[in-house]
């Protein structure tokens, strides 16, 4: 039989995308994630931790700084110690690695405008709990919606995260990389795989009447990962 | 006591806001501008009243949330 896999959301004042997320969770979960905010503690009994995406605190000072120091996030880190799965989209991504928990940062786009528009993604690995539902060199599409995306880390470390195969996708032809991210990286994982973080948004085409499917083995990924 | 604290973005890491004020420089006619580089200026009022104590605090908070030792670096000035 299978399991209840629990999910949760987390918002910070400022978050604008967790209700597409609760849709896209709920979807391929077959129940609603529980909503969280950013003063509350208690992640007990949670499989997932989402943080969706937004302008936290309004970008101020850094995007993602103000809300890598929220109290919620030692819940955070407390339930990626415990081996639990995070997902940071977006503004997520960025909380995450302002938190230290994915290396890097995420600078301006290098072409200076917020781009909101179709991106494309490839997929490269599978063997993970968030892309198992993928094959391998997909390349699927994902819109996007950010200022500052501009994939940034020192040479050693792009170098590990492509040695270790810690790079779960990359922007893709026909729309490429269009904010400059070093080493067209669009999505990274920990070590453990276990939290990832990446720009564009699945959640947002996960329905034939939104235009497609795309971000829908995502989620699938995860649900068929977290009910095993 | 003072401190101001100057974050600017590394030497090596893309700085296009940078860039862009200064192709706006030469649009304006100012010539012989090199690279520019734009970074942000906060003043902290502290109520530490000894300086060397006002520059370590200063720095631990640059360092915790006010810069982002990965792409930043900061200074601290006390007056």
């Amino acid at each position: 039989m299978l399991r209840e896999m629990r999910a949760a959301v987390v918002t910070f004042p400022g978050i604008n995308r967790e209700r597409d997320m609760a849709i896209a969770l709920t979807r391929s979960f077959g129940r609603a994630p529980r909503m969280i905010w950013h003063r509350d503690t208690d992640l007990s009994g949670l499989d997932l931790i989402v943080i969706p995406g937004g302008f936290s605190y309004g970008d101020y000072l850094r995007c993602g700084a103000m809300a890598a120091h929220s109290p919620v996030m030692d819940a955070v880190r407390a339930h990626t110690a415990r081996g639990g799965y995070v997902l940071g989209v977006c503004n997520g991504f960025q909380i995450l690695t302002e938190a230290g928990m994915l290396p890097g940062a995420l600078l301006r786009n290098a072409g200076l405008r917020f781009l909101s528009s179709d991106c494309h993604l490839r997929v490269e690995r599978t063997d993970t709990a968030f892309t198992s539902h993928y094959q391998r060199g997909d390349i699927f599409r994902a819109p996007m919606a950010h200022g500052d995306g501009n994939y940034f880390a020192d040479d050693a470390t792009l170098d590990r995260l492509e040695g270790e195969g810690l790079v779960a996708f990359r922007y893709a032809p026909p729309t490429g990389n269009r904010n400059g991210s070093a080493r067209d990286i669009a999505g990274i994982l920990s070590p453990n795989l276990r939290v990832l973080g990446l720009m564009p948004h699945p959640e947002d085409l996960v329905d034939p009447l939104l235009g497609g499917e795309d971000g829908k083995p995502l989620f699938d990924s995860l649900a068929a990962t977290l009910a095993a | 006591m003072k401190a101001i604290v100057t974050v600017m973005l590394k030497p090596g890491v893309l700085d296009p806001q940078g860039r862009a004020i200064g192709q706006a420089l030469a649009h304006l006619g100012f010539a012989g501008v090199g690279e520019v580089r734009a970074g942000k200026v906060i003043e902290l009022d502290l109520a530490e009243t000894d300086p060397g104590r006002a520059r370590t605090q200063a720095e631990e908070m640059a360092r915790q949330l006010l810069a982002n030792t990965v792409i930043e670096s900061f200074r601290v000035d006390v007056a």
